[in-house]
């Protein structure tokens, strides 16, 4: 049912093997999804159907497999429960979770539409190894969500798992969208705030930096790889005319085509390496887009100390004007006391009245203060902690990302050595 | 084959004259006009070995075809230029060292040009026409050359006037030619220059050539029709071979450019991270040792496939050059043939021209089917020791990548097991109010 309790069957689940971008670690932190029940994206279909606008479209909808823990440990083969989620669907969730957990580094998910893209890969969205590559980072997405020791605990997010039908209308239900905060608001507070957090400053100047960085290193991944490919697939041009040419040899011609056929498996070699690249790219990829989750954090900051900032200024303000009216003595320029120097002051009673309307707005403006206060303090508490442990996830999982760039590299080279080899000893032949 | 009479008319031939008379030539005989008793091309050997012996003659070329026990060493090296009134030229200093009988002394030095050296290609086809004289390098290289004397393109070509001057000197006939002697010994060669077979004789003889083959063969002897078929085929497959190993070249010279700014970006990024500025900085140097190791083997390539494959591109021209030869001398004597069965007046006269022409068809049949075979192990031995060079190389650069990124790896695996000592941040508990 909509908005319920986790059910028997979640709460009795245990202990879980990990999958990508988790940790024994992560797992230890508190109770989080991922240790009561295994989740994964397992497959991705193509489906025609109406959009919003009533017209014919194509798109891929995916798998969501959920299984509860304790079946998994003790063996049993149990179906998982499963049902069929679009990208959109995945938007949504997280759209939720940006504004309902604004001091979250929340999880971004895989990109819209390629980008970085070198020339083989295809642009288009329906392409099948852009859908698999989406679909791991879709799982991924899940995972880390299931596995963040605040956000796991989230009903929608649950139900997003669990309930196929009528999960939309319940996010809406939720009203999450009306607080979203006004993007012309949070800019003006990006300008206007005058005494944000240092640390937070800088861990926004780090997102910017961070940012810039990925998707340089991404644009220049893509070019080499792109030469890469090139370099390899000349090669196979030797494989047909040592073919063509081994013909009309006589002593030269076997090693000649042997030679060809390895030049033409060289050519060949660059798809299957190039192809795991990519998931190289897609974990830089993931950064490039917490960035921006960071930076959203840091933006939050800006707003609730810039609206703490509004609302005290606020409360002075109308303090100083009741003071004023009480003693009279003006201390700043109002149109009120000009009228009142020019005609005369006012009634007494009228006087009394501004007086009481104007405690009135001060205790108003000092429970808000009050509020904004808190708001801002407990933002900063929790930001600067989930901050903290995306800083260590994220070095943990670069350093990773690194290594195993590496040992792609050393399977390539591999590759190379064994293919020259070959090709040397073919050459010996002729 | 008949005594040694020849023919009168053998003024406007291609073939020189033969080596003894080359001495005469020396001594300022004048009576180069004059149709002098004309051996054919496997001259100096002709001469010198009495007939019956051409059989072995054939079989003494392809047995020299091995390794030769080298008796003539030669470098060109040493490229100057040369500022005179009218022209700016390249020298080379040729060296010889050698212990041949023929030769007077054991070590000769001279200064040529590359005008030299076409000359003395060009004498080598002379006498010879039905030998395979290697190419020399090109006089102009086409595209993207602005200045003639860039230093790459000098070196080029030395290296490949060094191994035409080798080529020669390995070859069982030709390192025997008294021009190619010349051409190591004299101190001035201007003056051997002006000797020989004259402008206009050659072109008269260009005409015959030409009026020959647009009289066409009778009858191709079936191997050398099968030669010609080869040299054809081969001439793509050596010319296709070039242009994808030009190809490669380029796209690994594009690849090198995208690598050296692809580095930058690791070392860049690592400046702003602190945990992972140690692998970023490692995975950047990383990039930048692979890069050195892809400009070593372009290098290689460059210095090492692509001039021999060049050279054999060149080489076709050669072969479809000396297979022409053949069928003019082939025509030429079935011309006379014809001449000799139509008239009836001066049969005997005809008939020597004919049994001349003959014996001269034979021999220059013999002597590219000789050098045939040796020009194709050539090509081989050339051609697999550039290719395993080659494949040796990419080895290499693997290997040195295999290393680099090993020893990276190395590097990472060490200090997951070393902690940071706890520097948490303290948590904040208040916001910060003005």
């Amino acid at each position: 049912q909509p908005g319920a309790e986790l059910s028997p069957r979640e709460l009795s689940l245990r202990f879980l093997p990990m999958l990508c971008g988790v940790t024994a670690q992560m797992l230890e932190e508190g109770s989080t999804l991922l240790r009561r029940m295994e989740i994964c994206v397992a497959e991705a279909e193509k489906r025609n159907g109406k959009n919003t606008v009533n017209m014919q479209e194509t798109f891929t909808v995916y798998l969501v497999e959920t299984r509860p823990m304790d079946a998994v440990a003790e063996g049993r083969n149990q179906a998982p429960d499963s049902l069929w989620r679009r990208y959109s669907e995945f938007e949504l969730l997280r759209n939720y979770l940006l504004v309902t957990y604004p001091y979250i580094v929340v999880p971004p998910l895989p990109e819209k539409r390629a980008e970085f893209v070198w020339h083989k890969l295809s642009a288009d969205n329906m392409d099948p190894d852009f859908v698999e590559r989406r679909r791991v980072g879709l799982e991924n997405f899940l995972l880390r969500v299931a596995s963040h020791p605040v956000l796991s605990n989230d009903k929608i997010l649950h139900h997003f798992l669990i309930e196929e039908h009528g999960w939309k209308e319940v996010v809406y239900e939720t009203g999450f969208q009306a607080k979203a905060d006004s993007r012309l608001r949070a800019l003006s507070a990006t300008f206007r705030v005058r005494n944000p957090d240092k640390r937070f400053m800088e861990m926004k100047h780090y997102s910017d930096e961070l940012q810039s960085h990925t998707s340089q290193l991404l644009r220049a991944r893509a070019r080499v790889a792109d030469r890469l490919y090139g370099v390899y697939k000349v090669h196979g041009n030797y494989g047909r005319v040592f073919s063509e040419w081994s013909a009309m040899e006589k002593e030269m011609g076997d090693g000649l085509q042997s030679a060809g056929h390895h030049m033409d498996a060289y050519a060949a070699s660059i798809d299957d390496i190039l192809e795991e690249e990519e998931h190289y790219a897609d974990q830089l990829k993931e950064y490039l887009f917490y960035a921006e989750a960071l930076r959203a954090v840091c933006r939050k900051h800006e707003l609730t100390q810039f609206e703490f900032e509004m609302a005290s200024q606020e409360l002075v303000s109308k303090k100083q004007q009741h003071e004023e009216l009480s003693t009279g003595i003006v201390r700043t320029f109002s149109f009120k006391g000009m009228t009142n120097k020019l005609f005369g002051q006012e009634a007494p009673e009228q006087r009394e009245a501004r007086l009481k309307l104007l405690e009135d707005l001060i205790a108003e403006g000092e429970e808000d203060v009050q509020e904004k206060t808190v708001e801002c303090g407990e933002h900063v508490e929790r930001a600067w902690v989930d901050m903290h442990r995306f800083k260590e996830q994220k070095d943990k999982d670069l350093r990773e990302a690194l290594i195993n760039y590496a040992v792609m590299q050393i399977s390539m080279c591999k590759k190379g050595i064994q293919m020259w080899s070959n090709a040397k000893e073919c050459f010996l032949k002729m | 084959m008949s005594g040694q009479t020849f023919p009168a008319d053998f003024s406007g031939h291609m073939l020189d004259l033969d080596e003894d008379d080359d001495l005469e030539v020396f001594s300022k005989n004048t009576s180069l006009a004059d149709s002098s008793p004309m051996p054919n091309s496997p001259s100096s050997m002709v001469n010198q070995y009495r007939p019956e012996e051409e059989e072995e003659e054939e079989e003494q070329l392809q047995q020299q075809q091995g390794a030769n026990d080298k008796d003539i060493f030669i470098t060109v090296d040493n490229p100057e230029s040369h500022v005179t009134a009218i022209e700016t030229f390249i020298m080379y200093r040729v060296e010889t060292k050698t212990t041949r009988g023929e030769y007077d002394s054991s070590e000769y030095e001279v200064l040529r040009r590359y005008q030299d050296f076409v000359w003395l290609r060009s004498k080598l086809e002379e006498t010879h026409p039905t030998l395979i004289v290697h190419p020399l390098p090109e006089k102009f290289v086409m595209k993207g050359m602005v200045e003639r004397f860039n230093n790459d393109f000098i070196e080029t070509r030395r290296k490949a006037l060094h191994r035409f001057l080798n080529k020669i000197s390995e070859h069982p006939i030709l390192s025997y030619s008294q021009h190619f002697k010349v051409f190591l010994t004299a101190q001035e060669l201007l003056s051997h220059k002006k000797q020989g077979p004259g402008f206009l004789s050659r072109m008269g003889e260009t005409v015959r050539a030409v009026a020959n083959s647009v009289r066409g063969l009778r009858s191709r002897p079936e191997e050398f029709s099968l030669m010609q078929e080869y040299v054809e085929d081969f001439s793509n497959k050596i010319y296709s071979v070039d242009k994808v190993t030009q190809r490669i070249i380029k796209e690994q010279r594009e690849y090198l450019d995208e690598l050296k700014q692809y580095s930058p970006t690791y070392a860049q990024w690592a400046e702003s991270e602190e945990e992972l500025a140690e692998p970023l900085n490692g995975v950047a140097s990383c990039v930048e040792r692979c890069s050195k190791e892809s400009d070593e083997q372009i290098h290689h390539m460059s210095e090492v496939l692509v001039p021999a494959l060049h050279e054999y591109v060149l080489c076709t021209e050669t072969l479809k050059a000396v297979m022409r030869r053949r069928d003019n001398i082939q025509a030429e004597f079935e011309a006379k043939n014809v001449a000799l069965a139509s008239r009836r007046a001066d049969q005997e006269s005809l008939q020597d021209e004919v049994d001349g022409l003959a014996d001269r068809v034979e021999l220059a049949n013999n002597a590219l089917r000789g050098d045939w075979s040796r020009w194709q192990n050539g090509m081989r031995s050339d051609l697999k020791s550039a290719f395993l060079s080659t494949a040796e190389k990419n080895v290499d650069y693997y290997e040195q990548c295999l290393a680099v990124w090993e020893s990276f790896l190395l590097s990472q695996r060490v200090e997951p097991g070393e902690q940071r000592d706890g520097e948490d941040e303290p948590l904040p508990t208040h916001p910060i109010i003005d």
